[in-house]
């Protein structure tokens, strides 16, 4: 009776949490936990577009309202909730759009690839949500701690995802690789942020960024110590040389739309992380860190675009490009400038849509199996498929930074932030990689349009017919249209990246 | 009541957005006939030559319509990309106006004068596509812009070449892209540091006018912004030792394509030249002058002779058109008005000229289904009209008084003259080589008694005669009485010489009254 009074007289204080801030947390988590229980309770090998556009409601939802909250934002000013575990500035919104973006064109893509591999099951759905609830905690990260969580939610989901083709061994191949180095890289990043809590006694952003702007730290190599640490974790996280051998193996494994959720909404979350960690908090230790952000910068660029020239396989090559323009959002966050930043970020929203309708036209013609890959499979796309080759062709061109498409715009964007911070020659280096780089591109268009299909042993014709499911279409329609339509109009886009800065806030006491 | 008519035609005159309609009814047409049935490649051809003439008729309505002397005129500037003060700044002086209308008639005449083995309809979407980037990139007054337009000919240009070219297509394509793409990377750096360093920590704008107005950069670094837009323009014009592209390219492209290649695309280099080498930054385009005369002589001489030893007819035209080319360049870093007059005039004279020679060797190696010069052998027995025609087109590529490239030559080399005067001299033995190299090459084709394989060969049609018919008129024409062409290029032209000297230490010799020039 005593125990049960005192026990009700504690007040155990918790956090006031605004709810409707947290919405698109909530709809992903809950839509994925309800397709669980659903899944169990409908027959088995059926209904899978059904779970598809489940999921594609799911990630509307969240998306629909990250914007509205975006606007919010932009009028009332941002905040901080659960008593500064989470930001809800433009930044945050941002990728929260774009991280739901990723999960509904992912979605589309992955219904028919289930049932022309014969694959069962909800799970990749279930996943797939889950993993885009980690790249939303991640990007509104504003704790070390709670950036980790978000990070580790992420990648956990990923590693599984990354194993989800069963009757591919190469898809477990790319499931360990993936573990077993992500694991590696978490534990940077983890000594990292340790490093840093010890040189400032704290793993909250802003309390860090007090305790820099007031040169209150009796420990600073400890801070630099978790810097450089906590940059070869995030570095391992984005693919960036020389920290992305695993890219590669991981992106020819894995199922072919999971490949590109890995390279649009994983990247984009990893970067979110890494964005708003330098920019916001570390600005003043910028002399430490801008060196190693640039070499990381010029050489991811270049072993991104050099190595992809010597690849057959198409998918390792986009790995290898996937690398390269890394590099390119780098460059962004080596200016360390606002137009860096936005500059990155567009980039990382451009890349998204070109990446995934790349990944996307893969896909399909992969075929049954998911093993046409090589640059011979392509050989005559043209003749087949006309409306596919040129749409595969456009992202290609995108990727390249051909005018008049989104890819033309990033790359001008963060050009022209290293030439407004003085920094030429990581301009010239990053130019002349896009160059080789486009060299690539265009050898995957060369085999679709130009190459001879007579008298070659391997075809467009060798593995069949390339199947069109409405779900792809429309998927791969979607980033056809952004790619070109912010080529040719980019201003709404850059300005909603430019208006999305990351902030540090106090927290309310 | 007259004062509200007046207002009301000049209120017309601005409403109508000449320039932006230009630009964008081939990429209209493009989308039209991307459209078309594919089973009926001739509506798609028809399509899209109806979008092409309507753009030819647009830019002869331009040139009824130009004042000569009035700086940039039908211009129209509308705010793009506001973020980065970026603007869809389009207008024509009297510089560009005869590139926009030789793109315009060129077009047309390439889509009639040559037909694809297969697939028409992309064929003509992506000749529509080309025409609306190289208008573009002629009417632009914004660096950006041009640099879009500048970069996105290579895509349309790069399928044609690949999907409708001879064997070594593949090969071809690749290396016109890459190569072309590499020179004009470095130009998207100095494109943005050029507008970054104007606005000189104020509102950044890539308005070509403001810019140059403005001319607020600093000596050596004007050095190095003026590099990195030469080595876009060098590789387009194609200058020596950047040329190794073009005869590939040229030799594996389809007629059409080889047309427009030589005819508007290679002066995208050389009007660069003028347009962003010279206005943009005079001083810089001073202190090079010396080292792009020079790379224009050794064009010249080299083109010459490595044409002389070609033994694939089109290969022969192509390296033609480096010697061609290595004038214009001349003329225009001879800084004078006359060697400017000469080389925008010589811009004109080569598209027709050459435009004509491709159009003629495509006929011949359709007919045949070779170029090579040794298996050809008195067309002229069979095909007396033909063999006429390639005399004529020949006869003004060599430069002979009284058609278009001797006006053009003559200029060139009376304005390189007075400030270049050895150059000038190697450079007219260029004149001489000229005459070796086509006229030998016509008298192995076209002379002789025809052998087994040469006897049926087919005289022209009177289509294709019809369609070379404009080229020809053009000529003789321009070769007569080149006044009309030369009275709106002038004003301009001292324009710009004036802003060089006035932006600059160069000032230009006297020769009429008689100052000592440069030797």
């Amino acid at each position: 009776m005593n125990l049960l009074a005192a026990l009700t007289d504690v007040k155990i204080p918790a956090p006031e949490v605004q709810w409707f801030a947290l919405t698109p947390m909530f709809i992903l988590i809950v839509a994925s936990f309800v397709l669980m229980i659903l899944a169990v309770l409908t027959p088995m090998g059926q209904k899978k577009s059904a779970y598809a556009l489940y999921t594609c409601a799911a990630a509307a939802g969240s998306g629909v309202v990250s914007l509205v909250l975006w606007f919010d934002v932009k009028n009332h000013g941002p905040r901080t909730l659960i008593s500064g575990a989470l930001t809800l500035d433009g930044f945050a919104l941002f990728f929260w759009f774009l991280i739901s973006c990723a999960v509904f064109v992912s979605a589309l893509l992955i219904d028919d690839y289930l049932r022309r591999e014969d694959l069962n099951g909800c799970e990749i759905y279930v996943l797939m949500m889950s993993a885009a609830v980690g790249g939303l905690v991640l990007a509104a990260a504003n704790d070390l701690i709670v950036l980790f969580v978000g990070l580790e939610v992420l990648s956990i989901a990923l590693y599984v995802m990354a194993a989800m083709h069963a009757h591919r061994p190469t898809s477990q191949e790319a499931a360990i690789k993936y573990f077993v180095l992500g694991g590696f890289s978490s534990a940077f990043l983890l000594y990292g942020i340790a490093m840093t809590y010890g040189g400032t006694g704290s793993t909250n952003l802003v309390r860090i960024g007090t305790v820099l702007r007031d040169n209150f730290s009796k420990h600073p190599q400890f801070i630099v110590a978790g810097l450089a640490l906590m940059l070869v974790g995030f570095a391992f996280k984005i693919a960036a040389a020389p920290f992305h051998a695993w890219a590669p193996d991981v992106y020819q494994g894995s199922p072919s739309p999971v490949s590109g959720f890995m390279a649009s909404a994983a990247k984009a979350a990893a970067f979110a992380g890494l964005l708003r960690v330098y920019v916001t908090v570390f600005p003043t230790l910028s002399p430490d860190w801008r060196p190693a952000v640039w070499g990381l910068a010029v050489l991811t660029v270049v072993v991104g675009s050099f190595l992809a020239i010597v690849q057959t396989d198409v998918k390792r090559t986009l790995a290898y490009s996937s690398i390269s323009h890394a590099g390119f959002i780098l460059i962004g966050l080596q200016a360390n400038s606002a137009d860096g930043t936005s500059g990155s970020m567009f980039y990382l929203l451009a890349y998204t849509f070109m990446v995934l309708g790349s990944f996307g036209c893969i896909t399909l013609i992969g075929r049954t199996g998911d093993d046409a890959h090589s640059v011979d499979d392509y050989r005559g796309l043209s003749k087949q498929r006309p409306v596919l080759a040129f749409v595969f062709s456009v992202f290609l061109f995108a990727q390249a930074g051909v005018p008049l498409t989104s890819g033309f715009i990033a790359k001008f964007g963060v050009i022209s932030a290293a030439v407004k911070g003085h920094s030429y020659a990581v301009a010239i280096v990053a130019m002349l990689a896009a160059v080789v780089g486009a060299f690539l591109y265009l050898r995957i268009v060369v085999m679709m349009y130009v190459a001879e299909t007579e008298g070659e042993a391997r075809t467009v014709e060798t593995a069949g017919r390339i199947h069109m499911p409405y779900g792809a279409v429309v998927g791969i329609g979607i980033c056809f249209v952004f790619t070109l339509a912010v080529g040719f109009a980019p201003d709404w886009a850059l300005n909603f990246a430019r208006d999305s800065a990351p902030v540090l806030i106090a927290i309310p006491k | 009541m007259l004062s509200t008519a007046l207002l009301a035609e000049a209120h017309g005159a601005v409403a109508f957005p000449l320039l932006t309609v230009l630009v964008l009814l081939p990429l209209v047409g493009a989308i039209v006939v991307a459209f078309t049935p594919s089973r009926r490649p001739d509506n798609a051809r028809m399509v899209g030559l109806l979008f092409s003439v309507a753009t030819a008729a647009l830019t002869i309505y331009a040139l009824v319509n130009f004042k000569a002397g009035q700086g940039f005129q039908f211009e129209s500037k509308h705010s793009w990309i506001s973020r980065y003060g970026i603007s869809w700044h389009l207008g024509i002086d009297g510089i560009s106006l005869f590139m926009v209308v030789l793109t315009g008639i060129l077009f047309p005449i390439a889509m009639v004068a040559s037909k694809p083995h297969h697939d028409a309809k992309p064929y003509t979407a992506w000749l529509l596509v080309l025409q609306a980037g190289v208008l573009g990139a002629f009417c632009s007054l914004d660096l950006f812009l041009f640099f879009v337009c500048f970069e996105i000919v290579l895509v349309p240009m790069y399928f044609l070449i690949g999907g409708w070219g001879y064997a070594n297509r593949k090969y071809a394509a690749l290396k016109f892209f890459i190569y072309t793409m590499a020179g004009s990377a470095m130009m998207l750096i100095g494109v943005i540091t050029t507008a970054v360093l104007s606005a000189a920590g104020g509102k950044v704008t890539f308005d070509l006018v403001e810019i140059a107005t403005k001319g607020n950069i600093a000596t050596v670094t004007g050095r190095w912004l003026f590099l990195s837009f030469a080595l876009a323009f060098a590789v387009k014009v194609p200058l020596f030792p950047l040329h190794t592209w073009l005869p590939d390219a040229h030799t594996e492209a389809p007629t059409a394509g080889s047309v427009i290649l030589a005819g508007v695309m290679l002066k995208l280099g050389t009007y660069g030249f003028i347009r962003f080498g010279l206005y943009l930054f005079p001083r810089a385009a001073v202190y090079f002058a010396p080292a792009l005369v020079t790379l224009g002589v050794i064009g010249i001489i080299y083109g010459a002779i490595v044409a002389t030893m070609q033994k694939d007819l089109k290969r022969l035209v192509a390296y033609s058109s480096v010697a061609h080319l290595g004038f214009i360049v001349l003329g225009t870093f001879a800084l004078t008005s006359q060697g400017l007059e000469g080389s925008i005039l010589q811009m004109v004279n080569h598209g027709v000229s050459t435009g004509a020679l491709f159009i003629l060797v495509g006929m011949i190696s359709e007919r045949r289904h070779t170029r090579e010069i040794s298996q050809l052998k008195g067309l002229q027995k069979s095909a007396p009209i033909m063999a006429g025609v390639f005399t004529l087109v020949m006869l003004s590529s060599i430069g002979v008084p009284g058609l278009n490239g001797f006006v053009g030559e003559f200029l060139i080399l009376i304005g390189s003259f007075a400030t270049r005067r050895w150059y000038t001299v190697v450079a007219t033995a260029g004149v001489i080589l000229a005459a070796l190299y086509l006229l030998w090459a016509f008298q192995r084709v076209f002379h002789g008694e025809p052998d087994e394989a040469n006897k049926n060969f087919k005289e022209m049609t009177l289509a294709e005669g019809l369609s070379l018919a404009p080229l020809l008129g053009l000529i003789v024409f321009m070769g007569i009485y080149p006044k009309p062409v030369l009275d709106r290029i002038e004003p301009d032209v001292k324009q710009l010489i004036e802003h060089v000297q006035n932006n600059s230490n160069y000032h230009q010799p006297a020769t009429s009254s008689g100052e000592a020039v440069a030797p």
